[in-house]
């Protein structure tokens, strides 16, 4: 067995971080090597040397056998490596084919653009490795999955025979991640090599020939996916014991906190997004939304936190009507809200630590006398919430873009649960987190169910819905297609509801 | 731990103002070379040009000495007055430049490019003058800051009306400012010939009255005046406003990061009219400055680009007030010191322009100073304190 790709002894540092502490991995001809690690634990750095984004410390690369210097992606590209990124790298109101030949624009005539002879050998890869791309489709109006493809289709095009795929199921659901494995092992099978990069403990079991596990820069091991299990794997990663399974006992709901109804909003271009929907939160239980993504979910949570006008409708909040009032108002009430993008509405990374832990309460006491801010009480709350939050960081001085993904959303849950609340909205709270911060944000969200609070949770993982909700709701195009019970749910009946189907047991709800 | 982060921190922010304060110094270390290379090439002496210019902004250090002698042998001060004479001169050039930069900066932390500031000086130059001359009888202490107040409010409604249109309408304030700009000009034109013309031939406003005018320092021919001191006053007052009071937060959040401003539960668009408000304020205030210290009559032309080299200035400044008032000196120095630069070196004044024009590009594109000085970039990226820190 001939290692096609070989890095030995990578050390990379940055200013005050040794991203890469003489790391080693071996990447067997047709085979599937997955790569995994926390956030930060250094494998985007190891990727971006392999890719000649940047220029190792020390340590060498082996392609073939033969050691290599890479200075740049078209060195790369030349040794037949090919990155599909985590966040596509396409131009929307480009065609696939016009997408495919950026770069390597092929000419006939001397000065005219040849598109025919790309979509031809697009056509051709796509009917190789079963990618069911149309070549002439415009990429905006596909989905996600399939830009994925096209991604996928760019890289073959430049005749890659080494893939790297940063975190490539992130951005997918549950049956567009079967379809994207099946494209890998066709891969496989006509020879290609993967690097497989995720933190995801279930798919790296279910598709690695060789797993290599990363933690804070360096190697923490290498194992073979019939030696692990889950638990092992988090445990690597993490270094220590992880809960996977969230305890949780059973909820004890009142009254409701929050009813909506026969709510309909558009989005910002004006689009009918959420349809006639109506539902209750009730105090001290947690109602899942359920539901891939692009559904009305995030509309619908705009609405509630009045970050979007209302088309019709109604939503109250205790009793009270909230739906013509301001966001301050409705925050004032008592509602808490995990934005579903927290770099765009949950953070100010420009902004200190400190001034993000009182973003919404800066103007009351004790942050504020009159107009002037006082800095101690600012100070003493960050301190405080730092430590109670465990948000790691050097101090509470550095701007809040200087943390990790988990931290930042730290800072968030720390600043929303530290104001008297009586409706927690959490969207997409974990998305794109590592292991130890889900499990950590998940108890918060249980521990504020249990003091009483109601919860709405929106997430587009299946399993975090499942693990947390005590009724699950699933929304499909704008409408809710039925509220079920979460212990009598299965991930197949929500499954076939998330794609609009109604199962023939589900008509009992 | 607390033990150790607080000098650690201090220490920090020492490197982080120092490094802040870099790229400007050596953008504008690399405009004055750029600019000896053209003086070079267009066949005269950088080192006589340069010298020239000094001279003319900060005096020559022989005459200041002989002015020291002379005056405390006889007790005779009019060689040292002559001798700081350029000096001055170059905080008089400065003062509106302090206000009006503060004024683009102050836009800038909210998100607002106020390119109007050359209008709301102009506004505020013009009522600041009406109170000035057509008020009469009363004493100082009541006419003076009637006057101030009357340009600070002129060029305040100025800088409302844009920022209204953008709360209201959604109107660019970039294309709103440009307009007020032109409505000021022409405005000025038909007040200068008409309604607010002096009884003299030429079109200007008539002299302010005594009572109007902000005290000077010193006798003639030196005009360096109290408005300096109202300057820094401004600079002090704006940073206390950003970053001591919940409404500068509430500006900064929205300049940074309007989103996130938003779901924090701010009202956008009344921070939009505020800023403009208090943006035209300072702006007027410039042109208040210019007359009722300097000039105490304003004629056509008399904004002559403050308003524009504002937006200079606070890009120069780095958008905060200390840096408002630093990179204001600087013009208010090349400014002053180029009229003698012009007459004792036969130097053109237009080379400061160049030197002015260089460092504002420079400053646009940082990452030309950090290739010529091989300055290590980070990026942003990089730059993840707690990478590896994880869970």
């Amino acid at each position: 067995m001939t290692n096609v790709l070989e890095l030995q002894g990578i050390t990379k540092r940055f200013p005050g971080v040794l991203a890469n502490d003489r790391i080693s991995i071996a990447l067997r001809e047709g085979k599937i090597l997955a790569l995994l690690g926390e956030n930060g634990a250094g494998k985007s750095t190891l990727m971006n040397i392999l890719y000649g984004l940047y220029k190792p410390d020390e340590g060498k690369i082996f392609v073939r056998g033969k050691e290599v210097e890479i200075e740049g992606p078209n060195d790369a590209i030349a040794q037949g490596i090919g990155m599909v990124h985590q966040h596509f790298m396409l131009v929307p109101v480009m065609t696939v084919t016009e997408n495919v030949m950026l770069g390597v624009e092929p000419v006939k005539n001397g000065v005219f653009l040849d598109r025919e002879k790309v979509a031809k050998r697009i056509k051709e890869i796509s009917d190789q490795y079963g990618l069911e791309v149309d070549p002439h489709a415009y990429v905006k109006d596909l989905p996600v999955g399939i830009q994925q493809r096209v991604e996928i289709i760019k890289v073959l095009y430049r005749s890659a025979d080494i893939l790297i795929l940063d975190e490539p199921t992130a951005v997918l659901t549950p049956q567009e991640v079967e379809g994207l494995f099946k494209i890998i092992d066709t891969l496989i099978k006509s020879g290609k090599s993967i690097i497989f990069i995720t933190h995801k403990l279930k798919e790296v079991l279910a598709v690695a020939d060789d797993i290599t596990v990363l933690r804070l820069g360096t190697v923490v091991g290498s194992i073979k996916p019939q030696d692990a299990t889950s638990e092992i794997l988090a445990t690597m990663m993490v270094g220590r014991d992880v809960n996977l399974v969230v305890d949780k006992t059973p909820a004890k709901p009142a009254g409701a906190v929050l009813e909506v109804n026969n709510l309909y909003v558009r989005d910002e271009r004006q689009h009918l997004t959420v349809q006639g929907v109506s539902f209750d939160v009730r105090k001290g239980e947690v109602l899942g939304v359920a539901g891939v993504q692009g559904n009305g979910q995030t509309e619908l949570v705009y609405a509630l936190t009045g970050l979007l006008p209302l088309e019709s409708g109604t939503i109250r909040l205790l009793d009270e009507a909230i739906h013509h009032t301001t966001p301050r108002n409705i925050l004032e009430r008592g509602v808490a809200h995990i934005p579903e993008d927290r770099q765009r509405h949950g953070l100010i990374l420009s902004f200190p630590i400190h001034d993000n832990l009182m973003l919404c309460t800066y103007y009351k006491q004790p942050f504020a006398k009159g107009i002037s801010l006082q800095p101690q009480p600012i100070f003493s709350n960050a301190e405080e919430l730092v430590k109670q939050y465990d948000v790691r960081t050097p101090n509470i001085y550095v701007n809040a873009g200087t943390l990790s993904g988990g931290n930042q959303q730290k800072v968030i849950v720390a600043r929303e649960f530290s104001r008297p609340i009586e409706l927690l909205i959490a969207s997409q709270p974990t998305r794109g987190l590592d292991v130890g911060s889900i499990e950590y944000i998940h108890k918060q969200i249980i521990k504020k169910r249990d003091e009483g609070t109601g919860v709405l949770l929106v997430s587009s993982e299946l399993d975090e819905i499942l693990a947390l909700s005590d009724r699950i709701a699933v929304m499909y195009k704008g409408q809710i297609m039925a509220i079920v019970d979460a212990k009598t749910a299965s991930k197949e009946q929500l499954g076939l509801l998330m794609a609009g189907m109604h199962p023939a047991e589900s008509s009992k709800n | 731990m607390s033990k150790t982060t607080a000098p650690e921190t201090k220490e920090k922010k020492s490197n982080a103002i120092w490094s802040e304060l870099l790229i400007p110094a050596l953008a504008v270390l690399s405009g004055l070379i750029l600019g000896a290379i053209v003086i070079l090439v267009s066949g005269e002496n950088p080192l006589l040009a340069y010298g020239a210019l000094f001279e003319g902004s900060f005096g020559n250090p022989l005459d200041l000495f002989q002015g020291l002698q002379i005056y405390f042998a006889t007790g005779e001060t009019k060689e040292l007055l002559r001798s700081i004479y350029p000096f001055t001169e170059s905080l008089v050039t400065a003062t509106p430049y302090i206000f009006a930069g503060l004024s683009v900066a102050l836009g800038f932390r909210c998100g607002l490019f106020n390119i109007g500031a050359e209008g709301q000086f102009f506004i505020g130059a013009l009522c600041s003058a009406f109170v000035g001359y057509s008020i009469k009888g009363l004493p100082m202490i009541v006419h003076l800051p009637l006057a101030i107040l009357g340009g600070a409010l002129g060029g305040a409604v100025w800088g409302m009306i844009p920022g209204y249109l953008k709360a209201r309408f959604g109107a660019h304030e970039v294309v709103n400012t440009i307009m007020m700009n032109w409505i000021a000009f022409r405005l000025s034109d038909w007040l200068l010939n008409g309604p607010m013309k002096s009884s003299g031939f030429r079109p200007v406003t008539p002299n302010v009255m005594e009572t109007a005018e902000l005290p000077r320092f010193f006798p003639d021919p030196l005009r360096f005046n109290f408005g300096f001191v109202l300057a820094l006053l401004a600079a002090w007052f704006v940073y206390w406003f950003l970053f001591k009071t919940t409404l500068g937060f509430e500006i900064r959040s929205v300049g940074s990061n309007p989103d996130a401003a938003k779901y924090a539960g701010m009202n956008i668009v009344r921070n939009f009219v505020l800023v403009m408000v208090l943006a035209g304020g300072l702006a007027g205030l410039a042109g208040t400055a210019q007359v009722l210290g300097v000039d105490h009559w304003v004629g056509q032309g008399f904004s002559a680009g403050y308003g524009f080299d504002a937006i200079a200035i606070s890009l120069l400044g780095k958008n905060h007030p200390v840096g408002v008032v630093l990179s204001a000196l600087l013009f208010g120095i090349l400014r002053s010191g180029a009229t003698d630069m012009q007459s004792m070196a036969r130097i053109p004044i237009d080379i400061i322009s160049i030197v002015q024009g260089m460092v504002i590009v420079f400053i646009a594109a940082p990452d030309i100073i950090r290739w010529l000085y091989r300055i290590r970039t980070i990026k942003k990226e990089e730059t993840v304190l707690t990478r590896g820190w994880g869970s």
